[in-house]
């Protein structure tokens, strides 16, 4: 037998990993990094408070103050009512949305072990459009149909670039490539779809493709929710612990008992489902997925995929994002996609930048 | 030097104790098959050294035996069970590798890279025990890193950070180990350094170690098991003292070439023959 090493009589002092704090009972110990919940939850208040705000913006605007009490029941009828009825839903669904990418994002990029590893990049949102389009232009884009379009366009694209991608299981660089070519296949088929359309029919599948939040009810956040109810704490509890193990390369995963496979399919099952169930929320939201996980991870300060984070952060984004663009031109609100994009683009811009400066690339 | 298949299979499955052992293993890449009808079985608390040319299957081999690939025809036993059927976090409290290349991530500190080797031990609920911190730490000092915890790995020298690879596979307290080219992209200095390492565990720790090595001197040199392979068969195994000839080499890498005693330790030292000058 292998003389345990932890029970050597000169065992030497207890490592300490730095950043890093443990709390034990009994049998159970739990590990967790301080920063990374502080800026989990920093960024959780971020997106509560931005949300705030977007109820507060618009035609009836109202301040920070009466929002909270028209939430907490002490509002008056007019201010409950629309509060409520009307912007509550709005902002779960931002705040939902913005969790889903920002959680599928930081999957994504795990799995294909390259920070531009987000689901634009991969096709699903273009799959996602590609579904929608098709409910606007041949089934009369009633908005269950649109929205039932974008979710199974996003999960169809998912499992074929799963399938074409497949050899002796998927690798990261392959997913990317048949991702890269599956989106320009997809986006060429949007373009076909979009010069079919009524010019009205047209006008809505543009504004659906940029991402927006406009009068969205319950409805739109019920099948989101639901999903995620199931997905996150799936991805979360059952993979994330092995998510970390396939950083270090499938072999080294597969040594340390990680069954790589079924874990990386679970994984990408996962964050395509969210992906997808988020564009038929929102509509195909850029940058989002792409930009979350890398704040987050600057945040923190803690290698690994920092799911939950991520998560946060992504929640955080979305919110202030709308909350930019309702305000930003005071009669003229923008969809929200419009600015995640500008933001997110700006950021990658200044990312490369600041990559290239430091000789990195 | 040649041995019939039979007096090899005799040879192989005849080792009194070998916890992990193959028969009639045929090991194929899709349909490009590298090795049939392949018995091995690696001697308990040995450091079994593979060697042979490029292309031979020495690495495949290795494959198979940490279940990354599995045999196409044939079946690998560990401790009497097929391999196969092993849940993977079991197996791999029994067994593990250390691959040719891993991935450390991102900013990642030498602590927290060696105490993922402690994985397979873990569970929700058992994120970071006394006893995974003792073997980190354990592991640390074996490997000659304590001194380097809090150092991210991306800024440590080649040498460096090959030891903290394998100290945070010794972190995972395996009885058997596999180590895949561990010497490869290494200045031969720090090739030394992590042999001494490896023949140091072997000796103090008390496991098996089985390693695929470019360099035949250094296999004769380390190993206390030695398997010589080409094209896809075992063409000679045991003791390097007792195997490693003159003809075993011109055999095994088509090199003619003189067998001497190392003068440092007594082991087989090959010396390639001088091209003639007629």
């Amino acid at each position: 037998m292998t003389a345990p090493l932890g029970k050597t009589a000169a065992a030497p002092a207890a490592v300490r990993i730095s950043g890093a704090r443990t709390v034990r009972a009994g049998r159970f110990s739990v590990r967790f990094r301080p920063r990374a919940v502080a800026a989990g939850l920093l960024a959780l208040a971020a997106a509560a408070a931005f949300a705030v705000l977007c109820i507060g913006s618009g035609q009836y605007a109202m301040g920070f103050g009466r929002v909270l009490d028209a939430l907490t029941g002490h509002g008056s009828p007019a201010d409950t009512f629309i509060v409520r009825e009307l912007r509550l839903p709005r902002a779960c669904v931002a705040l939902a949305v913005g969790a889903a990418l920002g959680l599928a994002g930081a999957v994504f990029q795990a799995v294909v072990r390259n920070p531009l590893g987000s689901p634009d990049l991969l096709g699903f949102t273009s799959g996602s459009a590609t579904g929608a389009l098709v409910a606007i232009v041949y089934l009369g884009g009633s908005a269950g149909a649109v929205a039932t379009g974008a979710a199974a366009g996003g999960i169809a694209t998912g499992v074929l670039v799963y399938a074409l991608a497949w050899r002796r299981g998927v690798h990261g660089f392959r997913l990317v490539l048949t991702g890269i070519g599956l989106t320009a296949a997809l986006t060429g088929v949007n373009g076909y779809l979009l010069t079919r359309a009524q010019l009205t029919d047209a006008a809505r599948a543009v504004l659906w493709q940029t991402g927006s939040l406009d009068g969205r009810g319950w409805d739109n956040v019920a099948p989101l929710a639901v999903a995620m109810a199931v997905v996150v704490p799936a991805l979360l509890l059952g993979c994330g612990p092995a998510l970390r193990m396939l950083e270090m390369g499938d072999d080294t995963a597969s040594a340390l008992g990680v069954r790589v496979e079924r874990v990386r399919l679970a994984l990408i099952g996962g964050a395509v489902v969210l992906t997808a169930l988020a564009a038929a929320a929102a509509g195909p939201v850029a940058f989002v997925a792409l930009t979350a996980p890398q704040l987050a991870r600057r945040a923190t300060r803690a290698p690994g995929p920092n799911l939950l984070p991520a998560m946060a952060v992504g929640a955080a984004l979305l919110t202030a994002s709308d909350w930019i663009a309702q305000r930003a031109f005071d009669d003229h609100p923008l969809p929200v996609g419009v600015v995640t994009g500008l933001l997110g683009g700006v950021y990658l811009v200044a990312m490369l930048a600041a990559e290239r400066r430091a000789g990195r690339i | 030097m040649e041995t019939t298949t039979a007096e090899r299979t005799e040879a192989a499955v005849g080792h009194p104790s070998a916890r992990l052992r193959g028969s009639d293993l045929t090991l194929a890449y899709d349909r490009r098959t590298i090795a049939t009808g392949l018995d091995v079985a690696i001697p308990d608390r040995s450091f079994t050294v593979v060697v042979g040319p490029n292309a031979c299957g020495k690495s495949t081999l290795l494959r198979a035996l940490a279940r990354l690939l599995p045999p196409a025809r044939g079946g690998i036993v560990l401790d009497g069970r097929d391999l196969a059927t092993y849940p993977a976090k079991q197996l791999a409290r029994i067994l593990g590798l250390l691959p040719q290349s891993s991935t450390a991530p991102d900013g990642i500190t030498v602590a927290d890279l060696v105490a993922r080797g402690r994985y397979p031990h873990q569970g929700l609920l058992r994120q970071w025990s006394r006893e995974d911190e003792n073997v980190v730490a354990a592991s640390m000092a074996a490997t000659g890193v304590g001194d380097l915890a809090d150092r991210p790995v991306d800024e440590l020298s080649g040498g460096q950070r090959q030891r903290v690879w394998i100290a945070m596979v010794l972190a995972q307290e395996t009885p058997l180990l596999l180590l895949d080219e561990p010497t490869t992209f290494l200045d031969l200095a720090y090739q030394i350094d992590v042999l001494d390492l490896c023949a140091r565990l072997h000796r103090e720790q008390d496991r098996t170690l089985v390693a695929v090595l470019h360099d035949l001197n250094q296999a004769a040199r380390y190993a206390t098991h030695l398997i010589a392979m080409r094209d896809g068969r075992i063409v000679a195994e045991g003791p390097p003292a007792d195997i490693v000839t003159a003809d075993l080499v011109g055999d095994v890498f088509g090199l003619r070439c003189r067998v001497i005693a190392d003068p440092e330790t007594g082991t087989p030292l090959v010396i390639p023959a001088a091209p003639s000058r007629e």
